[in-house]
């Protein structure tokens, strides 16, 4: 019953923010934040999984399961539960939003118990994300997170906040359907053998070669064709060239909170449900795409890093890198090695929390320049040392500075793809994607160089001053976090591993 | 033929409702010269949760369970799928009643329209019961009567008297095709009484006749729930009517018409001995449902008006439903239809409320097109939320019910072996989301254009909106009860 009261919790925090008067809001909804995350922090002292909770012989922690709806031919089951993949997530998602929430204080003005309550709803569907282990219900919290993005965008958002949000909600809601069509079609495709949309029920099914044949498709074509539709629509998501157009709009749009939670949380959706989906239920189906997945994932590395170098606004500048540290994660998967997987997994956390602090500072610099143009800025370092300092730690962590989280993450994936089994050239793509690390560091220095040292000058009409305490805390907090977790990575890597063990040895691999 | 009084008290839900329509002629008729909207609301809407409640504690109690009790010489029956539809009609009634309350504050004949509405729901209460053509014919015209002078009942407002006149026109043309299709069905088979049509169809060798009264009672049918070819009038007599009677028509009306079909058409032409025959009714409708999807999703789509956009996603909803008729005989009939019936309850609450948000932005004299809903959330927060709710029901999303309910339908069909009617119902479904999202877009994003009146609260209104948005997401974890619209279809088609 822990995680329904997490939930619970959760949505009667987004329900009595909502009701809140504006004055109270912001402060009544980071005391409520806290709830769920000291709540993950209580279910961590009694986390006790084993395993992969989709493979058979695991132990899922807190695991409940009740019939919910016995509709024919495949019932619904209220099934949920966390292992090692899901759990860092959750923590992840909990810690994220009370940092967000008070990264919000500052440029959320309007309808602002409206704001934040939409933030706690979104936050209770996410932990249903991470936590659901029954197809159905986890489609209704996937959907269920994408229509707080859609409002979080287009009401609190910038210039062109309509457009993004449209393009936000038509892409990821066609990409909802394409893959919940696969996947259905999938489950029929497995007749008799499963009797409800459970995700292990399901998975031991397609391992038990129990695929028959659906709409006129044989077995084979059912499970590649399946694989593909689900790709697509988690592809959008994380997101993968080419379908990533509309992530640099909504990030640019996009309110600094909302763009934390956007690329710290969201876009793990799509790399988690890939690994669940793509690469547990059909690893095999994976293997033998491996290299159209690895060059998608390699290219979305180079690519995204040559655009975020070419940009001039600060924001889209981390937006776009973002597309290129989830192209890592993509090359973790399809290794299909422990350290491949396992780093992917550590990566996804990692990245959460430092493209969050780096969308941070860049809104902290834009609440006090109301500019985020590299060119309009220069020197501000003599400024705002605290903001400045902190922008180059983030950037550092971003390029993978060891004993920062970024770097485990980004070494272990590294690791794992050089030493593929399943990855026809993997050294080649491992050494390739390798090179966009130097992109980043050139982008990432260029855009520092520039806007933080050398002669103050700014070209808009403010004075710069003292960023608030409660604009630099919330900075101070994700950087203690990302060095904790860069110096011992074994925090989270140790369940991690442990739920990756035994997804790795069914591909035979290492 | 003898009546005692357990006939009348198993029907009680319908009594209860025409009880109630001559209780508010009188009540109004006490003190000619004024009206006292309060007392009229409160008696209506006593009235429709009386048989609400009844038809509830029926249902559970499983009266007319395993076998319907057949009452007045076989004309009417009580039974799962009756109680069913009777509670589906009586939950909107009650709704459009609340919402009238504050609609029709400045309407000088408010006594009769709640009577009418009140005895248009008798009249969909008694095609739930209906199980004679006769019956069947007297019932309908009793709800098509007062719905043409509910949509006309605007008397100073040019779009609402031509509405009732198309509507009307429409109407009678429909009822001639309807009564004519009866009297070449009794020309045939001798008799009105389902049981007894079925028993004659199977005996007959006027196969011609038949097949043309069969044809002319699905044209019936197309025009009561807005189907292809029948479906000219809902877009004009929902934007002219009051928004709370085109909340009614567009779903209690549907229902009624829906559950009609199904009892008519199952037991009175029975698809093992009429396809025999070479009238295949499931034939005809899967036509209508493929055709009705597309062409009522599609015509949403184009339109700049707000009701006209309900009105034709109203005609696209009552496609999905035929496939409740379109898909039976492929061996999964209890689950497709049990979808169907589900459906419509959920449909029942969103789109009801979606007609009363309407209703609420023509109180506060907002315009009609989607540009004048712009900005609205500014105003009215909670009922802008609820609206969303709906839409994006409506739109299937998983934030409410319609998903859930869609997502049945479509699997019973796939596995009835119609996978091609999910797979149009499935696109229709993805394209109705342009249309739903563009008036959430306006309503939540959008700036708003200018200000209105929000001098008077209409609680009721407000009440209404919010109980069906709360009945709209409950029907999520609540999707269970599934299993009673199950249970009501197995008793129709054993």
């Amino acid at each position: 019953m822990l995680i329904e009261t997490l939930i619970a919790v959760t949505f009667v925090a987004a329900l009595v923010v909502f009701l809140t008067p504006e004055a109270y809001a912001p402060q009544v909804a980071f005391a409520l934040s806290l709830l769920p995350f000291v709540g993950s922090l209580f279910l961590w002292t009694r986390f006790d999984a084993s395993g992969n909770a989709l493979l058979e012989g695991s132990t899922v922690a807190f695991e409940t399961q009740a019939q919910w709806i016995a509709l024919d031919p495949y019932a619904i089951n209220w099934h949920v539960g966390l292992d090692g993949v899901s759990f860092p997530l959750l923590v992840l998602t909990t810690v994220l939003v009370p940092l967000a929430i008070m990264s919000a204080w500052t440029p959320i003005q309007e309808r602002i118990s409206q704001f934040y309550g939409l933030i706690l709803f979104m936050e209770a569907s996410l932990i249903g994300v991470f936590s659901t282990l029954d197809f159905f219900v986890w489609f209704v919290f996937w959907e269920a997170v994408l229509i707080p993005m859609y409002l979080l965008i287009g009401v609190w958002g910038g210039p062109r906040r309509k457009y993004a949000a449209i393009k936000f909600f038509v892409y990821t809601n066609v990409a909802s359907l394409v893959m919940f069509i696969g996947f259905i079609a999938l489950v029929f495709g497995l007749g008799d053998s499963v009797n409800s949309f459970d995700m292990p029920a399901i998975t031991q099914a397609l391992h038990d070669g129990q695929l028959s044949g659906f709409a006129g498709l044989g077995p084979d074509m059912l499970a590649l064709v399946s694989f593909i539709a689900i790709f697509f629509g988690f592809a959008v998501k994380v997101p993968i060239f080419p379908v990533h157009t509309w992530l640099p709009d909504a990030h640019v749009e996009a309110p600094t909170p909302v763009s934390v939670l956007l690329a710290g949380v969201l876009l793990k959706m799509g790399t988690y449900a890939l690994l669940r989906f793509n690469f547990t239920m059909l690893y095999d189906v994976a293997a033998t795409l491996a290299v159209p997945i690895a060059v998608l994932g390699v290219f979305s590395v180079i690519y995204g890093a040559m655009l975020a170098l070419a940009q001039q606004d600060l924001k889209r500048i981390v937006a776009y890198s973002s597309i290129s540290s989830m192209g890592y994660v993509i090359l973790g998967l399809v290794a299909f090695t422990v350290y491949g997987i396992g780093g992917a997994t550590f990566q996804m956390v990692a990245h959460g929390l430092i493209s969050g602090l780096m969308f941070m500072v860049v809104g902290v610099i834009y609440n006090a320049t109301h500019t985020r143009m590299v060119g309009d800025i220069s020197g501000i370092a003599d400024r705002m040392p605290i903001t400045a300092g902190i922008f180059v730690a983030a950037a550092f962590g971003y390029m993978g500075l060891p004993l920062m989280a970024g770097f485990a993450g980004e070494f272990l994936i590294f690791l794992g793809a050089f030493q593929s089994t399943v990855l026809p050239g993997a050294p080649l793509f491992t050494a390739i994607a390798m090179f966009g690390i130097v992109i980043v560091a050139g982008y990432l220095l260029f855009a520092m160089q520039r806007t933080l040292f050398g002669a103050y000058r700014l070209e808009t009409d403010y004075e710069i001053t003292r960023a608030p305490l409660h604009d630099v805390v919330p900075l101070f907090v994700l950087i203690a976090l990302i060095i904790l977790l860069g110096v011992d990575p074994d925090i989270f890597f140790t369940m991690i591993q442990d739920a990756v063990d035994p997804l790795v040895e069914l591909g035979g691999g290492l | 033929m003898v009546t005692d009084a357990s006939t009348w008290i198993a029907l009680a839900p319908v009594v209860v409702l025409a009880v109630t329509s001559f209780v508010l002629f009188l009540a109004d008729s006490i003190k000619p010269g004024e009206t006292n909207n309060a007392l009229l609301a409160g008696l209506s809407l006593a009235g429709i949760l009386g048989a609400l409640a009844v038809s509830v504690w029926y249902f559970f109690t499983g009266v007319g369970r395993p076998e319907g009790l057949s009452l007045l010489a076989d004309q009417v029956v009580v039974d799962g799928m009756s109680l069913f539809f009777t509670f589906v009609v009586a939950s909107v009634a009650a709704l459009v009643v609340l919402g009238s309350y504050d609609y029709l504050h400045d309407h000088p004949h408010k006594g009769e329209f709640y009577s009418l509405i009140v005895l248009a729901t008798t009249g969909m209460a008694l095609m739930a019961n209906a199980n004679s053509l006769v019956v069947a014919f007297v019932a309908i015209e009793l709800s098509s009567l007062s719905s043409f002078a509910l949509v006309a009942s605007l008397k100073h407002n040019r779009g609402s008297i031509e509405a009732g006149l198309k509507y009307f026109l429409i109407g009678a043309l429909s009822s001639a095709i309807l009564v004519y299709g009866i009297s070449l069905v009794y020309a045939v088979t001798g008799s009105l009484q389902l049981d007894a049509v079925a028993a004659g169809v199977a005996e007959t060798d006027n196969i011609g006749i038949l097949g043309i009264g069969v044809l002319m009672l699905v044209g019936g049918v197309a025009y009561k729930t807005a189907s292809v070819p029948f479906h000219f009038w809902a877009p004009e007599a929902y934007e002219g009517a009051p928004a709370p009677v085109s909340a009614f028509l567009s779903s209690a009306s549907k229902a009624a018409g829906f559950v009609i079909a199904f009892r008519v058409f199952i037991e009175g032409f029975p698809l093992e001995t009429v396809v025999g025959l070479g009238i295949d009714w499931v034939l005809i409708f899967q036509v209508l449902a493929v055709v009705t999807m597309i062409v009522g999703n599609f015509a949403a789509a184009m339109q700049e008006n707000v009701k006209r956009m309900l009105a034709y996603s109203s005609v696209g909803h009552a496609g999905y439903v035929l496939i409740g008729l379109a898909a039976l005989g492929g061996g999964n009939d209890v689950a497709v239809m049990g979808a169907a019936m589900m459906h419509l309850l959920v449909y029942g609450f969103m789109n009801t409320g979606a007609f009363l948000f309407v209703a609420l932005a023509e109180y506060r004299g907002v315009g009609r097109t989607f540009e004048d809903y712009n900005g609205l959330w500014h105003r009215a927060p909670i009922a802008c939320a609820a609206m969303t709710v709906f839409l994006f029901s409506l739109a299937g999303l998983p934030i409410g019910g319609g998903f859930l309910s869609k997502y049945a339908l479509f699997t019973a069909a796939i596995g009835a072996g119609y996978w091609w009617l999910a797979a149009v119902g499935a696109l229709a479904s993805a394209l109705s989301l342009f249309y739903y999202s563009r008036l959430v877009k306006a309503i939540l994003i959008e700036d708003p254009v200018r200000e209105f009146d929000v001098s008077r609260q209409p609680v009721g209104l407000y009440v209404a909106i919010v109980a069906a948005a709360i009945m709209t997401i409950a029907l999520l974890p609540a999707f269970p009860v599934v299993d009673l619209a199950q249970a009501a279809a197995s008793t129709l088609l054993a």
